[in-house]
């Protein structure tokens, strides 16, 4: 059979950008800014670009056209052949299970996106405050208990999940240029286009309430992008400080410094610079781990997607281009709609959360409906969201359909059949046990973020010292329209694993762990804690079937026995 | 906003603007980039399985 190929460079640029532009980059990324105060966070997120982000893609591009050439498509099959080892396989199965268990949640999430576009274009959206908003999302994701949340009205999520698990399956069974190609050189102009209108309408709104004159888009983008953090303190019993709110613009201040003034001690006023905040590690984690997850890198996907280039296709301009694409929608986007917006209607006080769903599901919701024709631009948001997951999720079915077609060595509709079954179950499993959200967080938590640290540490290592840097640069080289500067070659082999490691260990022992004062993380907790929770425990055992039957898949593959030998062409 | 905030945004948005910019002109102008007609292209000289 003929192997699957890229229509045209431009497609797998705008398909592997895709798959990293979601809703990390419109909610997340402006979220971590704020809390880490914009100038020291882009200096630590810059840095990690520069040392992480950008090797990282680089290495999966060259390391999955080589297993391309070989071949190869699957993580197992390409870290085998880079490995040369029946190792390797099992080691890329991770590549797999990765793909395949997000999408069960991230489908769940992109039907979100989706039931909020439609019922702001139909004007089902008013919200008072953000509690009223948070009050609709409850309901709509069925938050507060298992099993709510499959009905099928327009104010349930269960009619919207349907629709775009089969609409991400028609796409995915037309194949890699005919459906993923097709669907993302549509869907990424049309998300940049409605990103830019949603941008246009938010930078002009001034101060749209004259009675709030605090309120304004200068001082929502103050909230984000401002080196110095101003803090209004409150001092505990205990004597020790501790932080009251954030004050930003010259009339706050000044009212935050009179109200301290006649505290009578216990409040007051306190800066804390750049080199403050560089200095505390969360910061650095926040950092990296932003530019980590937001390019999709250690996903098993960019290895999946490179492997149907051929040799003479660019990879280095490709990786540059789809990660400055990347970018572009995350700081320039993102960074300007979001927060701006937020602080425009509700005020720094107003937003009461700045995590991923907090600002996308509670926030903005109610910042739309203040906002003058916010029903159209609203949908406009939430449906560029829906369309960023949609090339995302897109995106997590490849890896398992490669994978499933090269172990089985079965053709493209039944490896579509199987993995649809596998992945509907999952994504049942995470709709029913919805309360909390508690399957999604689980499973985001050990599998978004653990296992793809564990993932990606193995493939920057596998290709720095197993298939060796300087074999690595001229792979890479190959057809290459522009050069990876050569003062990269001991950040791939030296920087970038000591990074990753790094920070690998120092996120488990502080954030995950508890030691060295704090307690476990609730992660932690719900799985080896006196208080076991049984979905966490459910969705764990979900990994291990899933991962136990790829890795089934592998040991009996007459695919994966040997590896062709690895000389280079 | 402090002039250090508008400092910080205006490096941070002009410097991935301009990335982005400047990559995918790089791209479009990169001779022979056109779209092929067809979507699976098969290449003979490269390995392949047999189904």
């Amino acid at each position: 059979m003929a192997r699957e190929r890229w229509n045209s460079q431009f497609g797998v640029v705008l398909a592997v950008a895709g798959s990293a532009v979601g809703l990390g980059n419109f909610l997340r990324f402006p979220g971590n800014a704020a809390q880490y105060g914009g100038g020291a966070f882009m200096l630590a997120y810059f840095i990690s670009l520069l040392i992480l982000g950008l090797p990282m893609c680089w290495a999966e591009w060259t390391m999955g056209r080589h297993g391309g050439a070989k071949g190869f498509s699957s993580s197992p099959g390409i870290l085998g052949c880079i490995l040369r080892h029946k190792a390797g396989a099992y080691v890329g199965v991770l590549g797999v299970i990765i793909p395949v268990v997000i999408y069960m949640y991230y489908v769940y999430i992109e039907a979100w996106c989706l039931g909020y576009a439609v019922n702001f274009a139909l004007g089902n959206m008013h919200f008072s405050d953000a509690a009223a908003s948070g009050a609709f999302w409850s309901e709509f994701i069925g938050e507060k208990e298992n099993g709510t949340a499959l009905g099928v009205s327009l104010k349930e999520v269960g009619g919207f999940l349907i629709f775009v698990f089969i609409l991400n399956f028609i796409l995915i069974y037309r194949g890699i240029s005919k459906g993923i190609e097709w669907f993302c050189t549509l869907a990424m102009p049309t998300l940049l286009v409605l990103a830019l209108i949603v941008l246009v309408r938010v930078l002009t709104l001034g101060t749209p309430d004259p009675a709030k004159p605090d309120a304004n888009v200068a001082n929502g983008l103050g909230f984000m992008w401002n080196p110095t953090k101003v803090l209004m303190e409150s001092k505990a019993p205990d004597g020790t400080w501790q932080k009251d709110r954030e004050l930003v613009g010259d009339a706050m201040i000044a009212a935050g410094h009179t109200e301290a003034a006649a505290a009578s001690g216990t409040l007051r006023i306190r800066e804390v610079g750049i080199i403050e905040q560089l200095q505390r590690p969360q910061l650095w984690l926040a950092a990296v781990g932003q530019i980590f997850f937001s390019l999709s890198v250690g996903f098993g996907v960019i290895i999946t997607y490179s492997s149907y280039l051929t040799k003479k296709d660019d990879v280095v301009l490709s990786g540059l281009a789809a990660t400055s694409a990347n970018e572009f929608c995350e700081v320039t986007l993102g960074g300007l709609i979001t927060l701006p917006a937020s602080v425009a209607f509700l005020g720094v006080s107003g937003i009461v959360s700045l995590s991923t769903f907090g600002l996308g599901f509670h926030v903005l919701p109610c910042v739309f409906n203040y906002m003058p024709g916010g029903q159209w631009f609203g949908a406009a948001f939430f449906f560029l969201l829906f369309l960023a997951a949609v090339t995302s999720s897109l995106s997590m079915l490849q890896p398992g359909i490669a994978f499933l077609e090269e172990s089985m060595g079965i053709k493209r509709r039944a490896s579509v059949a199987i993995l649809g079954v596998i992945t509907a179950l999952g994504c049942w499993f995470v709709v029913y046990f919805s309360a909390d959200v508690k399957a999604l967080d689980t499973l985001d938590f050990w599998v978004g973020t653990f296992l793809i640290y564990i993932l990606a540490t193995i493939q920057i290592i596998a290709f720095g010292w197993k298939f060796g840097v300087d074999r690595g640069f001229r792979e890479a080289h190959e057809g290459a329209a522009i050069r990876i500067p050569a003062w990269f070659k001991p950040v791939f082999k030296f920087v970038c694993p000591i990074f990753l490691i790094t920070i690998f260990v120092v996120w488990m022992t502080q954030e995950v762990l508890g030691l060295g004062g704090g307690k476990p993380s609730s992660y932690i907790l719900d799985l080896f804690g006196p208080e076991k929770n049984k979905t966490a425990i459910l969705s764990i055992g979900l990994v291990l079937l899933v991962g136990s039957f790829f890795a089934l898949l592998v040991a009996r593959s007459p695919t994966y026995k040997n590896f062709p030998e690895d000389v280079e062409t | 906003m402090t002039p250090g905030g508008w400092i910080i945004m205006i490096f941070s948005v002009g410097s991935t603007t301009w990335l982005f910019v400047w990559a995918f002109w790089k791209i479009f102008t990169i001779p022979g980039e056109t779209e092929k007609v067809h979507g699976f292209e098969f290449e003979p000289d490269k390995p392949e399985r047999d189904e």
